[in-house]
């Protein structure tokens, strides 16, 4: 694709002598995008270079909350059982026009069904539209098992038909596989077969729309004048590809761009102190636990892993791994989430009575493996130091214990074996701000499998039964209720030790305004504006 | 001439098909697969990792997979990138020309001021320059990238705000890109001041990547130039009463740039790798950098396309260089000196 062709006109606008500047903001983003069809995508780069700026879904969560509000749908209707949820679409949505593409119609009804059965249907022609692609989060929330049909009821309603009732399904539709990409630019591609180009010219209805992508280095986006959220302040988005977190506040100190995400904690301090940046912060919507086997002895047995839990010095962890950007977990969710449970006590770190838990447990002289991740993640800037410091601890109550690590992708598959010897250092950061997004997915009996996503292979009758019947029901007061209490069993059965939350940094010019940071740790930039 | 430039190309073949083994193999070697980091932190079920897999074509023997990818090369096929989803070819090509356009920066940099102050080094043998130069070299040639481009990056950029700190031009320009090389496609461009930033970035990036070059460049050619100087026919130059310069710059240069001409060619690998690090620190849009990505997601066809690609075109030009040794000292070419 011609550069030339794709140039905004805003771009030519800065270029004119004497033309009024247009308002760019340059944000150093972290990574180079997948590509630009969020729907086979799983990492947070490249949902803020398509999804967040590009497109959009029936519904989303609000600027910075956890909160479903109405999007490309108005509104929405569940059904008394739970089991049909009706939308009703937004009239007069426009496509982007772009150099390669030029929309005949409003968005309607055969956008969304064509959105999701592409992702659902095996034989959809766009199921396949490039060899061997997947969709991860459409397979990983257990859509194409809760989706059973989807019904055009007219041009602005869809019908979503479920096979059963599922409560996060809302939360579900908020997030970013669910984004709404156009049938009638799909249609102009295959009849030109270049179907490929969905993911690398994208259309889409969002605050900004496509100009052009340099691999590796830069994305250009120009604002949609047709948005229907209003036209963005500002005229051009920049996103400069900036992969190390030195160089990036560099940058940002040195005005080449305004905003840049991740900062290194060691950098923190002379960012805070640099007058022409502000830095932003928020709680992560994330938990580091350690999780033990509940399978295998002696780990099977809860006061066990109680009693390995208060040897645990959290704060020396928070000191020394978070740096201070972190706080101390005692709940499998974090507390900016809904129905995170206050009242839970944590255990306590006292190592005499943790040895004498132990020694009561019939445990003696245990040696135990810790495995230590390999890499840095949102919710553990240093796995390797943590197992050291819970090595020094273990061995006050007389636990020996071997540190072992893993090449990454071997270490989340081995650490999901059932038989895994060891207690596993791992986390998780929310995908939609539902508590079953934590509790089910990482605690329920479901993924207590080989290979699934319960590290602690723990399976709990009550614990379990009480997610369950969340899942299914629709009044949110009452479900939040029914974590509560799940949040009570996991404490008093204690299949991990609960790490901390890591606080999220978002350093940015001063010049910036009405940047809202998203709880989700998407960066999306519709409602910012910037001071010349 | 021919039977030499042939007898070359008879390495050539074998080489090439034992690093297409080496790229399909490393890849495999490693721990993990596209698979498993795919799925993160969620999982995947045993089902659904055996299903992606078969996707992919990657539960197959090895053998075949090895055969299927030698068919495909050899009908210019290298591939689809597993996370971009596009011709592993197109994307490296589309990088390509940024590497090469830093590579022959820091080249024409290491060469620029390594020769000279080699030579000058070994001219003025012994003396405090000789050691200062020698010491800066061995500081050079032991210096960890990473962090000499961040030292640059925080003193000019940071401090003295003289250079930018990332990127191939400023991004208040854009235009169409012809070559891929930045320096050209802004000059074509018109537009006024693009050719200046284009070379504004490539200053620090250069400076980097030349270090360990320039650093072998000079060593080589103070060595090269001391042994030349011993010889009888400069000793017989001076003696005729040829002025210092002309023996030096007619004479013994000439028969010392032969060893350190080779040691250029044999230095593109280095650069290659060097590259690596280079285009990660200043967010320089080559293969190095993509490959570093590439090997992160486990990203098979475009890191066995990537690496023979690399490896082809560092073979590429130390034949190149081989056949010009050939050509620049005949002894060579007829087998030897004997």
């Amino acid at each position: 694709m011609k550069l030339t062709k794709l140039m905004s006109i805003s771009t030519m606008a800065l270029m004119a002598a004497g033309a009024v500047q247009a308002k760019t903001l340059v944000f150093c983003s972290e990574g180079s995008p997948e590509g630009f069809d969020p729907a086979p995508y799983t990492a947070g780069t490249t949902f803020d270079a398509s999804s967040k700026a590009i497109y959009n879904r029936l519904v989303e969560f609000a600027p910075g909350t956890t909160n479903v509000q109405p999007a490309l749908a108005e509104s929405w209707d569940v059904s008394a059982d739970g089991m049909e949820v009706t939308f009703k679409l937004r009239q007069g949505v426009k496509f982007h026009t772009t150099d390669f593409f030029t929309p005949t119609r409003d968005f309607n009804a055969d956008d969304v069904i064509f959105s999701f059965t592409r992702q659902g249907d095996a034989a959809n022609p766009w199921n396949q539209y490039i060899a061997g692609i997947t969709y991860e989060y459409y397979s990983g929330m257990e859509m194409a098992t809760v989706i059973k049909e989807i019904v055009k009821v007219d041009d602005y309603t869809v019908k979503f038909v479920l096979s059963r009732p599922e409560a996060p399904f809302l939360a579900n539709m908020a997030m970013d596989f669910a984004s709404i990409l156009s049938k009638e630019y799909a249609d102009s591609l295959e009849a030109a077969g270049t179907k490929e180009n969905l993911n690398s010219a994208p259309i889409g209805t969002g605050p900004f729309q496509f100009v052009a992508y340099e691999k590796d280095a830069v994305i250009r986006y120009k604002a949609n004048a047709d948005y229907f959220g209003g036209k963005p302040a500002i005229d051009d988005l920049v996103f400069a590809i900036t992969l190390d977190p030195a160089v990036r506040m560099q940058k940002l100190q040195a005005g080449e761009c305004h905003v840049a995400p991740y900062p290194a904690p060691a950098d923190l301090a002379v960012l805070k102190a640099d007058p022409n940046l502000t830095v932003m912060e928020q709680a992560g919507l994330n938990v580091a636990y350690l999780a033990y086997n509940t399978s295998v002895a002696p780990f099977d047995n809860p006061d066990v892993r109680k009693a390995l839990n208060m040897a645990i010095d959290k704060d020396a962890i928070l000191d020394a791994v978070y740096q201070g950007t972190g706080q101390k977990a005692k709940n499998p969710i974090p507390p900016t989430m809904w129905s995170y449970n206050d009242a839970v006590v944590d255990d306590a770190y006292d190592p005499e009575a943790a040895k004498a838990a132990l020694e009561a447990a019939g445990v003696k002289d245990l040696s135990m493996k810790v495995w230590a991740m390999p890499v840095q993640r949102p919710y553990m800037p240093n796995a390797q130091r943590a197992a050291e410091l819970i090595q020094a601890d273990f061995a006050k109550v007389g636990v020996a214990v071997e540190i072992v690590t893993y090449e990454w992708g071997e270490y989340l598959k081995k650490s999901s074996e059932k038989a895994r010897d060891g207690a596993v250092i791992l986390g998780w950061t929310g995908d939609n701000g539902d508590p079953d997004n934590f509790m089910g997915v990482l605690l329920g009996c479901a993924a207590a499998t080989d290979g699934g996503s319960n590290r602690a292979q723990w399976c709990d009758a009550d614990f379990d039964a009480l997610i369950q019947k969340a899942k299914v029901t629709a009044d949110q007061a009452e479900r939040a209720k029914l974590y509560e209490e799940a949040q009570v069993i996991f404490k008093a059965k204690a299949p991990w030790a609960t790490l901390g939350h890591s606080t999220v940094f978002m350093p940015m010019s001063t010049k910036v305004s009405g940047y809202v940071m998203d709880p989700l740790g998407s960066h999306s930039f519709a409602g910012v504006d910037i001071a010349e | 001439m021919i039977r030499f430039i042939l007898g070359k190309l008879a390495y050539v073949i074998p080489t090439f098909f034992g690093i297409t083994l080496v790229a399909f193999g490393f890849v495999r070697v490693l721990p993990g697969d596209p698979v498993l980091l795919l799925a993160g932190e969620r999982g995947l079920t045993a089902e659904r990792y055996a299903m992606l897999l078969h996707q992919l074509g990657f539960d197959r023997p090895l053998w075949q997979q090895y055969l299927d990818y030698l068919w495909k090369l050899a009908h210019g096929d290298l591939g689809i990138s597993l996370v971009t989803k596009k011709p592993v070819l197109t994307e490296f090509f589309a990088l390509f020309p940024a590497t090469v356009e830093l590579g022959l920066c820091a080249i024409i940099l290491a060469t620029a001021i390594g020769i000279p102050l080699g030579v000058m080094a070994a001219l003025k043998r012994g003396t405090m320059f000789d050691q200062i130069t020698m010491g800066a070299a061995l500081i050079g040639y032991s210096m960890p990238i990473f962090w000499w481009g961040l030292l640059l990056i925080i003193f000019f950029s940071g401090i003295l705000g003289w250079t930018p700190v990332s990127g191939r031009i400023s991004l208040m320009f854009y235009f169409d890109r012809v070559t891929g090389f930045m320096t050209i496609d802004a000059l074509l461009s018109g537009q006024k001041g693009a050719f200046a930033s284009a070379l504004q970035h490539l200053i620090l990036p250069s400076i980097v990547l030349a270090t360990i070059l320039m650093a072998v460049i000079a060593r080589q050619s103070r060595s090269a130039m001391l042994e030349v100087l011993g010889e009888d026919y400069v000793r017989t130059a001076r003696a005729k009463g040829m002025r210092p310069f002309r023996v030096v710059a007619v004479h013994a240069l000439r028969n010392a740039m032969i060893p350190v001409i080779t040691t250029i060619g044999l230095q593109v690998g280095t650069l290659m790798a060097g590259a690596i690090l280079t285009e990660t620190i200043f967010s320089w849009p080559g293969i190095g950098k993509a490959m570093v990505d590439s090997i992160g997601r486990r990203d098979y066809p475009a890191v066995q396309g990537g690496l023979l690609l690399i490896a082809g075109i560092v073979m590429v030009v130390n034949l190149a260089v081989d056949l010009l040794y050939g050509l620049i000292n005949p002894r060579i070419r007829h087998g030897g000196g004997q």
